[in-house]
């Protein structure tokens, strides 16, 4: 095992120096490859981080919705609905919950308007009041009026104290937000008292139970949509995983280039490398000992890329908020989120990463090292 | 669900393995009919200077098995949130016919790459290729595992539906349901256990017995160890599914074999199949290489390695006995007196 080792360190030596003395032709190689994992390892740290984000909002999320269909569109549940849907077993804590978008014409922005649903009573909102979200509060300089003017959807104007300003911890929820009072919200959008609610949520007892209740639920209300938790961190869950993966396809292209561009590199042996290896032969070297020394030089250049890449694309995502692929995974909108990325990284995604990055380079070069490996001394010392 | 970041990297290496196996079996066969040390023909020359490409590469491919087999896992166990009904890696692997075989056959082309790469560092130790035939030989017979294992993963990949509602692993590994997983699971706790740890407590007597004798004798007492080795893995196995995780979950009717591989179980699972899965394969590369007859260039160095081998599987059989006895140990659940 000790020789083993010792033998692995006297290659890796000789090897860092051979590649010493061919600096320039190594960094460009090194310089393509980290590039390449700063890339890939970009998007895989951006993906993962948006993830832990939406499935930490989604904690507080009620279990189950249901929402009422007309036309296969999403309508207003009807009142009646509460009380239907308590007097199945297993509910607990069903609120029909008011909440709609509205386009703000002077500045393009939509925002989320809400009824405070009472159940924390720093949010509670009395008529007349107003709690908004950072970003609403910064587009209609809401701190510097203590007011909110909005437009009416019908055209009149509505005029509402400022309450509270939500800081930017909970922005990529709360960004958007206008929470106001039942009454308030209902003469905004002109909604009549039995009009109903925009959907209602509810509690299910046991967790494990959650499938059966929305089964219930579907069997009771035929026309409404039962939308889970469950539900929504799946899809979730999918749509990242697939954005980030066809983003890592498309990048896999580059990946390809990089192969080709390595094999390249490695099949065309200049001059005096072969003369080196030649000499290494006539040394008494082993073609075995060669292949271990070539193999060693691409490990190495790997893993200086592969950490160098990697750690770059920490501090690219992390630091500086992955600004060059944001857009691309996350979506765009005129009052868009400034919420800081939690770092967020598991070993699965490193081993991915690695695989992702590695193993071609190793691949691609593998046949042209050997050629290399296989030459006879005195063809090449002739 | 293709795109999927560790899907791909998982594809790409199921891909490579066979564009290699498929690249290196000709290459086996020829090698096979016309290899001849003592022939000075361009031929053999050829097929010394081919043997060091396929034998990196296939060195390398074998090695990437193990990552291959844990990411493998570990992304099935991940993916659960994606199907209904899937709380483990079970529930993924059952989302279509694919899955189950798909993982079987990677945990064979495992034990298979295992005992390649002890093959093939044998036969390094001489310089007159004293393995060689065996080597391309079990590179053969490894090509088939290892391409259906490259198939399979691709089906089951490509076939993932997250419409499909599959099953939870406590609806497979219950003594009420049907097939071997569930027969196993009804197996008793107390025989199980004390079969598992008498055959551990056996092993590690003739790991000590191979360390004592060494030599010619020591070669057949290994050849008997590397079997029992080997054949300990299914045992304990079946003492994961029937008593250890029932102790790991605190539930004697929860008898899933993934489980345990989850965080809120503090990793045991880990503990508990690393140790098993490198013990029990290298104790098949040992029995493998311990009824080869043995050649004479390597007479000198091959028991010694042999011996260091036997050592190396025990220590790491009986780490996995250390793990599952703190399993057991640390449980509050009882299952016998």
């Amino acid at each position: 095992m000790f020789h083993w080792l010792a033998r692995q360190r006297y290659l890796m030596d000789y090897t860092l120096a051979a590649m010493w003395r061919r600096k320039w032709r190594n960094l460009v190689l090194l310089v393509v490859f980290t590039l390449v994992v700063f890339l890939l390892a970009s998007v895989s740290f951006f993906g993962s981080a948006v993830r832990f984000e939406a499935k930490r909002a989604l904690k507080f999320a009620p279990e189950v919705m249901v929402q009422n269909l007309v036309l296969g569109r999403h309508a207003l549940a009807p009142a009646d609905w509460v009380d239907k849907l308590k007097g199945i077993r297993g509910t607990r804590n069903v609120r029909g919950r008011l909440w709609g978008y509205f386009y703000d014409q002077g500045n393009g922005a939509n925002y989320t308007v809400m009824v405070a649903d009472g159940s924390d009573p720093s949010l509670a909102v009395a008529p007349g009041e107003v709690i908004v979200g950072a970003g609403v509060a910064r587009v209609r300089e809401v701190e510097k009026l203590r007011n909110l003017l909005l437009l009416r959807p019908d055209g009149k104007l509505f005029k509402l104290r400022a309450k509270r300003i939500l800081s930017d911890d909970s922005a990529l929820l709360t960004h958007d937000l206008v929470l106001l009072s039942e009454a308030d919200f209902r003469e905004f959008f002109n909604l009549p008292r039995d009009a109903g609610f925009t959907d209602i949520a509810l509690e299910v007892r046991n967790r494990r139970e959650v499938a059966t209740i929305a089964n219930k639920i579907s069997q009771r209300l035929p026309n409404a949509r039962v939308v889970t938790r469950e539900d929504i961190l799946r899809t979730y869950e999918n749509v990242f995983s697939w954005r980030e993966g066809v983003l890592q396809a498309m990048l896999a292209a580059s990946l390809a280039a990089f192969a080709i561009f390595a094999f390249d590199k490695a099949s065309g042996l200049s001059a005096e490398e072969r003369r080196e290896i030649g000499i290494l032969k006539a040394l008494g070297w082993d073609t075995s000992d060669i292949l271990a020394m070539k193999l060693w030089e691409g490990a190495l250049l790997a893993l200086f890329a592969f950490l160098i890449g990697a750690v770059a694309a920490y501090a690219h995502v992390f630091l500086f908020q992955a600004g060059v692929l944001a857009p691309v995974l996350k979506g765009w909108a005129v009052l868009y989120p400034q919420a800081p990325l939690t770092p967020q990284i598991d070993r699965l995604q490193l081993v991915t990463l690695a695989m992702l990055t590695i193993v071609p380079f190793i691949a691609a070069t593998l046949v042209p090292v050997w050629k290399a490996a296989i030459t006879d001394p005195e063809v090449v010392m002739r | 669900m293709i795109f999927d970041p560790p899907i791909m990297a998982l594809l790409l290496l199921a891909t490579l393995t066979m564009v290699a196996v498929l690249a290196a079996a000709p290459f086996a066969a020829y090698l096979l009919r016309h290899w001849n040390l003592e022939s000075g023909h361009a031929r053999q020359i050829r097929l010394e200077r081919g043997t060091h490409l396929v034998s990196t590469v296939w060195m390398l491919i074998m090695l990437l098995q193990v990552p291959a087999l844990a990411l493998f896992v570990h992304n099935a166990d991940r993916m659960a949130v994606l199907f209904t009904g899937a709380m483990c890696a079970v529930g993924t692997l059952n989302v279509n016919q694919w899955g189950m075989p798909a993982f079987l056959s990677q945990v064979a082309v495992f034990f298979g790459a295992l005992a390649w790469l002890l093959m093939n560092t044998a036969d390094n130790l001489g310089k007159d290729y004293p393995f060689i035939r065996h080597k391309y030989g079990l590179l053969l017979a490894l090509a088939p595992v290892v391409v259906t294992a490259g198939v399979m993963e691709w089906l089951y990949f490509l076939n993932l539906d997250p419409n499909v509602i599959t099953s939870c692993c406590s609806r497979l590994f219950t003594p009420e349901g049907s097939g071997v997983q569930a027969d196993i699971s009804t197996f008793p706790a107390k025989p199980t256990l004390i079969a598992l740890f008498g055959a551990l407590s056996a092993l590690l007597v003739l790991a000590g017995l191979v360390w004592g004798v060494g030599g010619g004798a020591g070669k057949r007492v290994a050849a008997v160890y590397g079997l029992l080795g080997a054949l300990f893995f299914p045992l304990a196995i079946v003492a994961i599914i029937s008593v250890i995780s029932p102790y790991v979950y605190e539930t004697p009717n929860h008898h899933c074999p993934f489980c345990i591989l989850k965080p809120q179980y503090g990793f045991i699972g880990y503990a508990l199949y690393a140790p098993l899965f490198f013990g029990s394969g290298l104790a098949l590369g040992v029995f493998v290489l311990g009824i080869l007859p043995m050649p004479e260039s390597v007479r000198a160095a091959l028991p010694e390695r042999l011996r260091r081998w036997t050592a190396a599987s025990a220590l790491l059989l009986a780490l996995f006995g250390l793990a599952a006895f703190y399993a057991i140990w640390r449980s509050h659940l009882v299952m016998f007196h």
